[in-house]
């Protein structure tokens, strides 16, 4: 993969603000459980986060959040400057509405565990989809631009395919250059490579080590792929119980976590490997 | 009693124009409930709660009165009101209005079986709602409940004689005027039957296929 290139494909803009996501005391319950306790952090534009922690604290709750795929009970989430769960009404915040989520959800793009591809269009066409109804792209603008993105990532011989006839690691491919035709500001990308046979996650995260080192993307992850945690992120945020209980530079975290429960973590983590 | 073939030859002719009329009613009627069986299913969607509350009754309503109870009050108590309809349209809307209210239930299961992944990746790639709807879940759910909609289409077919009970000249009408004439309803009614099975087992064989291509 051409890194040079993808960074002519994929132009982020500028950003507007010092932090490009911040979340504020944000709560998310499910019904009496809670998930998120007053969750404050903040990741500044460009940076790389990797978000790791047991099953069930909360850190995929924090891309569904950010992804507006869920809504936060409490607290509010900034993006790029702008406020994604409240606009201002007089003196007032109220909860956003369609038109403002749109707005500066724009901004934000999300890679699934399960791909998630539209299995009903080809995969050009799930590619260009978006940039034509969202982007105001001609057709033939943004499958050119697909095309572009799909040789990029190694799959310009299939862009007449349906993601049915296309491997695990093929289709999540696919789906990484359908999430940078949107030219994000954010990337969040959600176990990535778990739904993936051992022998594929290779050619996915090497996709991705790419992006990381040709673009300006801001990128939070959450995986358990902890070389690739290593190798691409800036900080590594562990999480328990809905809360940050560590956060630091991987080369430290990794090597010298002071809380016990991220070393507990880890040790499990690694054993497992 | 024995079989006239002579007055069988005699009497096809009026009964085939009796099919054509079933059958249009028949085609018509499925359009009204295809179109609107999936408007009923979105609005029981909507995010007011005054739309899904009202479309549900309407739904609930339509459904636990009967067909025939429908075309009567079409036919003969909408002219009291102003609005006088052919006993074909009073039959095509009465049809279509009722299996709406069933092919809506079908379209519903449809959507409900869209993974929920592809809602969030739509989310994810901001796309407006109603390109979302166009794009992305009605042709993932459609496909998959045509056999479904498919087997109403063919119960309407076989509903269209409740038509004759708002003068409607369909094939049973045919048939009865005939037998009325000449007191003879062996070869008329038997004709009717293997008329209406020379449509319908055709029909349950595209179905099948139907079946076979989209089933899961």
């Amino acid at each position: 993969m051409d890194t040079d290139k993808l960074a002519d494909v994929v132009h982020v803009e500028p950003p507007a603000a010092r932090e490009m996501v911040r979340f504020d005391k944000v709560v998310k319950r499910y019904g009496d459980n809670v998930v998120l306790r007053e969750l404050d952090f903040h990741v500044k534009p460009g940076e790389r986060i990797t978000l790791i922690g047991p099953s069930g604290s909360g850190k995929t709750t924090i891309l569904r959040l950010l992804m507006t795929i869920e809504k936060a009970d409490e607290g509010k989430i900034h993006v790029d400057g702008d406020c994604l769960t409240h606009t201002r009404r007089g003196d007032h915040d109220v909860p956003a509405d369609e038109k403002h989520i749109r707005q500066v959800r724009k901004k934000i793009g999300m890679i699934f565990q399960q791909f998630n591809l539209f299995p009903n269009m080809k995969v050009l066409r799930n590619v260009s989809e978006a940039p034509v109804h969202c982007l105001g792209l001609s057709r033939g603008e943004a499958e050119a631009r697909a095309i572009e993105l799909l040789e990029l990532v190694g799959l310009g011989t299939k862009v007449d395919a349906y993601p049915s006839q296309l491997s695990g690691g093929q289709q999540q491919r696919v789906a990484i250059a359908r999430a940078l035709a949107m030219q994000p500001k954010v990337l969040c990308l959600d176990e990535v490579t778990s739904a993936l046979d051992p022998e594929l996650v290779a050619e996915v995260l090497n996709v991705l080590r790419n992006v990381a080192a040709s673009t300006d993307i801001t990128m939070l992850c959450v995986t358990h792929e902890m070389k690739f945690a290593r190798d691409v992120s800036d900080r590594v945020l562990m999480f328990d119980k809905g809360q940050i209980v560590e956060e630091a530079p991987p080369d430290k975290l990794f090597t010298q976590p002071e809380h016990q429960r991220t070393r507990t973590f880890l040790r499990a983590v690694l054993e497992e490997h | 009693m024995i079989w006239d073939w002579a007055y069988t030859w005699d009497i096809l002719p009026e009964l085939l124009r009796g099919l054509v009329v079933t059958v249009q009613a028949t085609l018509v009627g499925s359009v009204v409930a295809l179109v609107l069986g999936l408007v009923l299913a979105l609005l029981r969607r909507s995010r007011l709660a005054v739309i899904r509350i009202v479309t549900g009754g309407f739904v609930e309503f339509v459904r636990s009165t009967p067909l025939l109870v429908q075309l009567y009050f079409l036919f003969f108590v909408l002219p009291s009101l102003g609005i006088t309809l052919s006993g074909f349209q009073a039959g095509v809307i009465g049809l279509g209005v009722h299996y709406a209210t069933y092919t809506s239930e079908v379209y519903r299961a449809g959507i409900e079986g869209v993974p929920r992944g592809q809602w969030e990746a739509a989310t994810a790639l901001n796309l407006p709602s109603s390109r979302v709807w166009r794009s992305v879940i009605l042709p993932q759910a459609i496909p998959r409940v045509l056999p479904a909609l498919g087997n109403y289409v063919i119960a309407m077919f076989k509903e269209t004689p409740l038509l004759s009970a708002i003068t409607v000249l369909e094939m049973l009408a045919a048939a009865k005027g005939i037998g009325n004439q000449t007191f003879r309803y062996l070869e008329p009614l038997t004709l009717v039957g293997l008329l209406f099975l020379l449509v319908s087992l055709p029909a349950s064989f595209t179905v099948r296929r139907l079946e076979r291509r989209f089933g899961h």
